[in-house]
């Protein structure tokens, strides 16, 4: 009878189930989403039907160049969080490899973590004005100090054992660091740039919301003058999807690449 | 010939901390290790032994003394000297073949020969089979199977154990020591062998050195004198019955030493 219960302490629940709870939460939200809506509870200018949602979604791809928006949005998302990752990643392998290096930088890119990446805003249209630059720079900045800590923090934590076992088989320093730091970190480091390019995600409507002309922001701004909230929730629906197929993709790919790290 | 010479070798840890007094875990030892020498050094847990073979691999530099690897003074750690960790050690990324490659690479060896040698030590281990498994799934006597043979690819002049074997069950250790044995028997290797058993202490080695407690030196060196190849039929024999009780009375002090 016990062995029977759904609900049990830290046991894991079969990929069927699992699959059929996580839908169940979709259905029941878009329900109760639906009899707010159609049962007038709610007014419509206020909050639009799933249906009228979907509907306008389809008008914005088929009828007003949404797909020039999106892909504006990703190009940004994407850039701004390669910019960051290729100066993470090599200091952040350096912080944690070497001690001074690491002394020297971290108590700055820790402080300068906490600074919320959306308050540069007025500073940067100041600097570089409202173009493209703006928004690749917030995106950076959202992502590069995060991104540079947790690298840190992931090299450090490297195995001494390991490479002491490199050294007494022939390795130099610099070796270790290429046969031993590099490899062993790979994984995590990997699962840190899938964590902050979602972080990316966070930070780059608000970027949008000033001074754009395009993208899914730029979009959202805009009908909130129309009050169109059919327009606003496809945008924001749309941003949670192209972010989880990001994800996905992204833990994918990891999956493959470092298959030796995952559970026998 | 002695191809290690440990000359008044010391280490002291400082303390790190104000007003702590650093500790001494090494007085100053002497011990030569001759060519094709099985030589296991015996004592009591925090002894110093694992720091001695720490120097010796060049992984801790000694205060005090030298070491010296057929004449030459040891300055860092390197491949001349293999050495099998306690600890798990072998890269997870790296299937056994791989591992055991590790040394060969760092070499420059060409592929056909580190398929070469890498066939021959899985070989030797009985690893057979399991030429592209991951650590991960190998049990823990299987991958120090494989430390062994990553050590011994590399061809060292000496080879370094660290307890290699206290992790282990007592039937794989049993297993595993006639297993190293054997390599020893058919391959004339110079090999250190750090542990606190004293049936594998006496069971391998071809001289059994006796550590004291903290701060540890060398108390007593003994030649074990039984016939290769030997079989694990020797541990009943009333010689070795003897030698046992004589090493136990030697641990059993400092053992109590340490605890007072």
């Amino acid at each position: 009878m016990r062995e029977d219960r759904l609900m049990k302490l830290l046991v894991p629940v079969s990929r069927e189930k699992r699959t059929l709870l996580g839908v169940a939460f979709f259905v029941v939200f878009v329900a109760l989403w639906g009899l707010i809506t159609w049962s007038g509870a709610v007014p419509k200018h206020f909050l639009a039907s799933p249906w009228q949602t979907v509907q306008s979604a389809w008008d914005l791809f088929a009828t007003q160049g949404f797909t020039h928006d999106v892909g504006m949005t990703i190009w940004r998302v994407v850039g701004g969080f390669l910019l960051a990752a290729v100066i993470a990643v090599p200091l952040g392998i350096a912080m944690g490899t070497y001690k001074p290096i690491e002394a020297f930088f971290e108590p700055f890119v820790s402080f300068a973590r906490y600074l919320p990446a959306s308050a540069f805003i007025p500073l940067l249209i100041l600097w570089v004005g409202i173009g493209e630059a703006q928004k690749l720079t917030v995106i950076f900045i959202g992502c590069f100090f995060q991104l540079t800590l947790m690298i840190t923090m992931i090299v450090s934590a490297t195995r001494r054992d390991l490479i002491e076992a490199a050294y007494t088989l022939g390795c130099q320093d610099t070796a270790a660091i290429r046969r031993v730091v590099l490899p062993g970190a790979a994984p995590e480091i990997a699962e840190a740039l899938r964590q902050v390019l979602g972080l990316g995600w966070t930070y780059i409507i608000v970027a949008e919301l000033i001074g754009a002309s395009s993208g899914i922001g730029h979009m959202i701004t805009d009908s909130q003058a129309l009050m169109a909230t059919d327009n606003i929730i496809a945008g924001i629906v749309i941003i949670g999807l192209v972010g989880l197929i990001s994800d996905l993709a992204f833990k994918k790919v990891n999956q493959r690449l470092f298959a030796w790290s995952l559970q026998r | 010939m002695s191809r290690l010479s440990i000359r008044n070798v010391g280490k002291i840890f400082p303390s790190g901390r104000r007003g702590v007094p650093p500790t001494e875990a090494l007085k100053p030892v002497s011990l030569e290790i001759g060519d094709n020498d099985f030589i296991t050094v015996l004592g009591p847990s925090g002894c110093g032994k694992s720091t001695l073979l720490r120097l010796v691999a060049g992984l801790e530099t000694p205060t005090s003394g030298d070491i010296l690897l057929d004449g030459a003074p040891i300055s860092g750690p390197g491949a001349d000297r293999g050495v099998v960790f306690q600890s798990y050690t072998l890269f997870p990324w790296l299937t056994v073949r791989e591992n055991i490659c590790f040394g060969l690479r760092e070499k420059n060896m060409s592929a056909a020969q580190q398929r070469e040698i890498s066939e021959r030590f899985i070989a030797q281990v009985g690893l057979r089979g399991f030429e592209n498994h991951y650590p991960k799934q190998l049990s823990g006597g299987m991958q120090q199977r494989v430390a062994i043979a990553r050590a011994l690819a590399n061809d060292p002049k000496i080879l370094l154990l660290d307890e290699p074997f206290g992790a282990l069950d007592n039937q794989t250790r049993v297993l595993m020591q006639e297993l190293l044995l054997g390599i020893w028997e058919q391959a004339q290797k110079t090999v250190m062998f750090i542990t606190h058993d004293i049936d594998e202490a006496i069971f391998m080695a071809s001289r059994v050195v006796v550590m004291s407690a903290r701060p540890g030196r060398i108390k007593a060196e003994l030649p074990v004198d039984f016939p290769h190849p030997r079989s694990y039929t020797v541990k009943t024999s009333p010689e070795f019955m003897a030698l046992k009780a004589r090493l136990t009375e030697e641990i059993r002090a400092e053992a109590m030493a340490a605890d007072h």
